[in-house]
């Protein structure tokens, strides 16, 4: 027993040591631009991108595969803060945009398994065991990761409901 | 004073226009109280800042000036019931506003009696001390009556922050048809003098004063009567010149001094209050009473019989042009329905809505008075006319050119964040180009850009939260773990341990043993 766990500790520290030094002398340096974006990005890893979380599409938004429209959770704003970053000029289209989605629980079907509560990244769903859950709109990053948790179908996508303070006069309308 | 003075005042802001006013016949035609109609719809969100939040439960009787809604935040206000009555309902209602969306009120079933709630009373104002004045103010759920509705308590009570010393009264009331104001200095002129001087008092201002377009004699003349005995309180007349009753051009035109760029006006010293405001001030403070009703100019060729009525807050707008005799069906009948002005005022699509605090006016205009025709929304012929109109001196062109092309940013660029909204450039393009509508929706546009960059920062820092948390857990746990097994180690070894001292002992014992034998 002794024997195991001192060889097991003295390998781990070797190891350990050895990685430590390896990080600082072999290290490759990331592209800072990539960091820099990455930081704008909500951060909660959730794919609807296409890419393997929200590093991945930092770092095919630098290299110039990927729009940075490309973030549905991030929507318009985030798309005009990276393009400014960037400084490329960003098309974000003449179709209406229904704002970001974010999770809304039909509470007659919520059963309280909060498993919704442990995949969320943002910690925005409150509720306890076998208590209805709700879903705080200010929170939610619109990641969808609660979805496919639910067993019960209850959770949803919906656009932010428009309120009469952030309501605003549409565009005129071009005559034809 | 004389034409020189006239003039000097006049060159102090370039641009403006000179709209037919319509104030008359509506402005001559005597105050009429209303009486509260059965049911009151009282929005709790009638001003500048956050929503107020209910205190009352549905099927509770409420008093007259009864506290119903809570003020949330630094800049909020509080509501108070415009009637005696049940509560009836705590929910959604249409909102005044041209969106139609609705807002969160409580619906109030008048039992008849229009009877009061206690009031605490003062005699003499100018004892209290000029904080106390700005909580009985804030008590009372006081706003901005000149239509943006903002907390007054803010202003008077020194909440921006900054040393006021002078105090306009903004009596100008530059917007065509309205004459609410006017109305209110004819017949209340000394109630508005106290009003303005229980003002002075709070604010600490060396003086105050009131600034009225010389399109209205009766008003000047009952103010210069009223303000006789206060050496502090000075009336002043303005030229006649949309808009005036701007607060950046009113403070330029009455002192000389420019509000800067995204600027306030307590920056250079001076605080601007509505006249109507001072009156609600007034009754604050002497009587206790909150602010449950307002004056409403309620004018336009449809309406059968056009004037002034206060009216309580929350009676229905079709309700209050029933009081005034009705619609008129002549010349096409009604073709737009606005609340305010017909410059900065909004368009509303139904008549099912509440008069709040900062509704100045109901207006019904026919078709003639819309003046919508051909060529409406034509392409810009680069005149020049709305960069000679705009009275802050921006480039409506320009701007809207490049909101109309998308390019908000470039368009702030242009100074939109300065854009006060007065309409002159719309209402002198000749190729009737909503300027406007373009600036509010860029305005919209930017403010809704900022929003979603606070939320994406705050799901950032969220994220970033709930991440440590998890891993702080998980060491935790693991720390647990290991502690747990050194224990269970530390146990064994001790339980081994006593077993090798007692068989030192026993050998021990034997070599004693050994000696002794």
């Amino acid at each position: 027993m002794l024997a195991a766990i001192l060889s097991l500790t003295i390998l781990g520290a070797v190891l350990g040591t050895v990685l430590g030094f390896a990080n600082r002398f072999f290290q490759v340096e990331g592209n800072p631009l990539v960091e820099e974006i990455e930081a704008l990005m909500p951060g909660s890893n959730c794919g609807q991108c296409g890419f393997p979380g929200c590093a991945g599409a930092a770092a095919a938004i630098a290299a110039g595969q990927a729009s940075p429209t490309c973030c549905p959770p991030g929507g318009r704003s985030l798309a005009v803060t990276i393009a400014q970053r960037l400084g490329v000029s960003v098309e974000l289209g003449g179709a209406e945009d229904p704002g970001p989605l974010v999770a809304d629980i039909d509470e007659s079907i919520c059963i309280g398994c909060t498993r919704c509560i442990r995949a969320c990244p943002t910690d925005a769903i409150l509720g306890g065991p076998k208590q209805i859950h709700n879903v705080m709109r200010d929170s939610c990053s619109g990641c969808a990761q609660c979805i496919d948790q639910c067993p019960t179908e209850a959770m949803v996508m919906q656009p932010l409901p428009v309120t009469l303070q952030q309501w605003f006069w549409p565009k005129p309308a071009l005559r034809a | 004073m004389g034409i020189l003075d006239r003039f000097l005042r006049t060159a102090r802001f370039s641009g403006g226009v000179h709209p037919d006013d319509h104030k008359r016949p509506a402005a001559d035609a005597p105050l009429r109280v209303m009486p509260p109609p059965a049911r009151l719809y009282v929005p709790l969100v009638q001003h500048i800042g956050s929503p107020a939040r209910a205190i009352v439960a549905v099927g509770d009787h409420v008093r007259k000036g009864q506290r119903i809604g809570e003020p949330q935040g630094a800049v909020s206000a509080a509501i108070h019931a415009p009637t005696s009555g049940r509560v009836n309902a705590i929910g959604d209602i249409v909102a005044p506003h041209p969106s139609g969306l609705p807002v969160r009120g409580i619906t109030i079933a008048s039992d008849g009696r229009d009877e009061w709630c206690e009031l605490e009373t003062c005699d003499d104002p100018f004892a209290l001390d000029p904080a106390e004045i700005g909580r009985r103010v804030a008590r009372a759920g006081v706003v901005g009556l000149g239509g943006a509705a903002f907390p007054s308590a803010v202003k008077i009570s020194g909440g921006l922050g900054a040393r006021v010393d002078l105090l306009i009264i903004n009596a100008s009331e530059c917007e065509p048809f309205l004459s609410c104001d006017d109305r209110l200095m004819r017949d209340r002129a000394a109630e508005s003098v106290d009003g303005i001087a229980i003002m002075l008092h709070a604010t600490g201002a060396r003086e105050a004063r009131i600034g009225i377009e010389d399109n209205k004699p009766e008003a000047i003349a009952a103010m210069r009567a009223a303000v006789a005995g206060h050496a502090r309180i000075r009336v002043e007349v303005i030229p006649t010149r949309y808009p005036m009753g701007s607060e950046k051009h009113l403070i330029l035109v009455l002192t000389g001094r420019e509000v800067p760029a995204e600027g306030r006006p307590s920056d250079i010293g001076v605080v601007v209050h509505n006249v109507g405001t001072a009156v609600a001030v007034r009754n604050a403070v002497r009587f206790g009473r909150p602010l449950v009703s307002r004056m409403v100019t309620v004018n336009g060729a449809c309406v059968r019989q056009p004037g002034n009525v206060e009216v309580p807050i929350g009676t229905l707008a079709g309700e209050v042009l029933a009081f005034c005799g009705g619609l008129r069906a002549e010349h096409g009948g009604p073709a737009r329905l606005l609340l305010g002005g017909p410059m900065t005022g909004m368009q509303v699509p139904t008549l099912e809505v509440p008069v709040i605090k900062g509704t100045g006016g109901i207006l019904v205009l026919d078709a003639a008075e819309v003046g919508e025709g051909e060529g409406d929304g034509s392409p810009c012929i680069r005149c020049g006319d709305c960069m000679r109109a705009c009275p802050v001196g921006l480039l409506p062109l320009e701007i809207a050119a490049r909101v109309r092309a998308g390019e908000v940013d470039a368009a702030a660029r242009f100074g939109l964040a300065d854009c006060i909204a007065c309409g002159c450039c719309a209402y002198v393009c000749p190729s009737r180009i909503p300027l406007v509508q373009y600036f509010h929706h860029a305005k919209g546009e930017l403010a809704a850009r900022a929003r979603g960059t606070q939320r994406n920062e705050t799901i950032r820092t969220l994220t970033r939260a709930k991440a440590e948390r998890v891993e702080r857990e998980e060491r935790e746990k693991a720390e647990a773990l290991a502690r747990r097994a050194a224990a269970s180690l530390a146990a064994a070894a001790a339980a081994k341990q006593p077993a090798a001292v007692a068989e030192k002992a026993v050998e021990d014992a034997s070599e004693e043993a050994g000696v002794c034998a």
